[in-house]
């Protein structure tokens, strides 16, 4: 844990776009309170990419879901700009896993939902849609209906439609889980580009210790039982990475080796 | 597919479609032509008397050239009754399937009062509402409302947990959420309802036009039955049916195009 506080060096004295303070989350379960998150204390500068990984039950989608505001915060205290975070908003986008795209729009209208929910012009909601159909390329399928898409397509869709909506900060829940390796690895590159690109801060869960090392900044490494945050590595490999490299390897052993001694 | 080939496929779809009746015709006809035989009348002599029914100048006597009067009675009945039903079953299942306190207030009492058959309300309903129309408007407008009630609340309670999640994140507030998530989510079961309380109002028109009104596609059969005509009863059915049929078909043009995003509908 000393080891989190310590880091942010990096982010100076600068305020930080995300400041996580001895965060627990507590559900009631029946008659008994189960601990999904404790003790977590984090903070994420801007511009910074996060990867979050762990075994399942390590409290790390709840972390997520506490920072996107679907969770409320059972103690500590869990800040935006220094503001605690009360609920969801378009500062903070998610993208799901299972995409959570609205069937009966298309493409375009689908980015544009944000920008037009927040009361903007139809026509410069749609010139917004249409700049970020064209960033995630899918101008050709600008048209075309959520269930009509593969998988890789849809989760273009998500990213681009919280990226229209002025979000600052990405959260993503195992964005790839689901798609097969080839259009994974393409997401990956298109995803450090855009993210270069539009200065986000991304907060990126995945159990895959690889896709951790490829993109991040800095790896939280967390353990179930109760979950909580057990290291947070920087990994200053030039992008792109090799995931063939030595120095890529060692990481990679030595991620697997946190991750191996607390299961 | 060539477009040959999808010709062919609809030709085959086309001539498997129109076999069963033919074949259904024909067992018909060869079990009722023959001397001897009175009770049911052959198709032949169906199809002559609907001719007359619809265009008279066969036995020009009471009922030649009524069809469209009565055809245009049920119609107005069933889509009134049915627009009815749709207009007090839409907005009462999105309060169901949304608010708990209305659930909770109303669903009990709905569930006990549903599986009464329209039947069963006739000598209720000709009590309330009198002899005539108004009885025959009220059990359309009965049996088109279930149908349409529980597939609306159905589908405002079966909206994904993630489409809310996604509409808050990016900005919707909680009442836009109703317009802009809930209603088009659960068009679809909304849809089905339609399709199916509009069937229902369809069913239940013969038995809405039992209640004493003089005009109907029901009233004829009941009608011809009394008098023995049979001819005039099954007329009366082909009718039902082809009309049925027709206004489904509507519907389903009517939700292709509402629906094209679906992978069930589009």
């Amino acid at each position: 844990m000393g080891e989190v506080l310590e880091r942010p060096a990096a982010t100076g004295t600068v305020l930080p776009i995300l400041d996580i303070q001895h965060v627990d989350k507590r559900f009631a379960f029946g008659a008994e309170t189960i601990t999904a998150l404790s003790d977590a204390t984090l903070r994420i500068g801007k511009g910074e990419f996060i990867c979050l990984i762990g075994p399942s039950g390590c409290g790390k989608s709840t972390l997520l879901r506490m920072i996107a505001g679907f969770e409320t915060v059972s103690s500590g205290a869990l800040l935006m700009w220094g503001k605690p975070v009360s609920g969801p908003g378009p500062d903070r986008g998610m993208v799901f896993q299972d995409y959570g795209l609205f069937p009966w729009l298309t493409v375009s209208q689908n980015i544009a939902f944000g920008p037009v929910a927040r009361g903007r012009p139809k026509a410069e909601a749609a010139a917004i849609a249409r700049r970020f159909v064209e960033m995630v390329g899918l101008t050709r399928f600008a048209e075309a209906y959520p269930h009509q898409l593969s998988g890789g397509m849809k989760q273009r869709v998500a990213i681009a439609r919280v990226l229209a909506n002025d979000a600052e900060v990405v959260l993503m829940d195992e964005p790839f889980g689901a798609l097969d390796a080839m259009t994974r690895e393409r997401l990956q590159e298109d995803l450090l580009e855009i993210w270069a690109r539009a200065k986000l801060s991304i907060i990126f869960v995945t159990h895959a210790i690889e896709e951790a090392i490829i993109l991040a900044d800095r790896v939280v490494v967390m353990s179930p039982g109760p979950g909580r945050i057990i290291a947070d590595e920087r990994i200053a490999l030039p992008r792109p990475r090799d995931p063939t490299g030595v120095e890529f390897n060692a990481l990679r052993r030595h991620l697997s080796g946190l991750l191996g001694s607390h299961h | 597919m060539t477009a040959l080939a999808v010709r062919a496929t609809a030709s085959r779809q086309a001539l498997l479609a129109v076999a069963a009746p033919v074949l259904g015709l024909l067992a018909w006809h060869v079990a009722t032509s023959g001397p001897g035989y009175h009770l049911i009348p052959p198709p032949a002599d169906v199809a002559v008397q609907w001719w007359d029914l619809a265009f008279g100048g066969v036995w020009d006597d009471l009922y030649s050239a009524t069809l469209w009067t009565h055809a245009m009675a049920s119609l107005g009945r069933v889509y009134g009754g049915f627009a009815l039903a749709a207009l007090v079953a839409l907005p009462m299942g999105m309060l169901i399937g949304r608010i708990a306190v209305v659930r909770d207030l109303l669903d009990p009492s709905l569930q006990i009062l549903r599986p009464i058959p329209v039947t069963a309300w006739l000598p209720l309903a000709m009590i309330v509402f009198g002899i005539g129309p108004r009885s025959a408007f009220f059990l359309v407008f009965l049996g088109a409302f279930y149908p349409f009630l529980l597939n609306t609340v159905f589908g405002v309670r079966s909206v994904e947990g993630r489409l809310f999640e996604a509409a808050a994140m990016l900005g919707v507030g909680r009442q836009a959420v109703f317009w802009k998530v809930v209603l088009p989510a659960s068009l679809p079961s909304i849809f089905t309802g339609l399709r199916l309380g509009l069937g229902f109002a369809w069913v239940v028109i013969v038995v809405g036009e039992m209640t004493g009104v003089q005009t109907g596609l029901g009233a004829i059969i009941m009608e011809a039955r009394q008098l023995s005509r049979t001819e005039i009863v099954i007329s009366g059915m082909v009718t039902i049916g082809v009309l049925g049929f027709l206004s489904d078909r509507a519907v389903q043009l009517l939700g292709r195009r509402l629906l094209r995003w679906s992978p069930q509908h589009g």
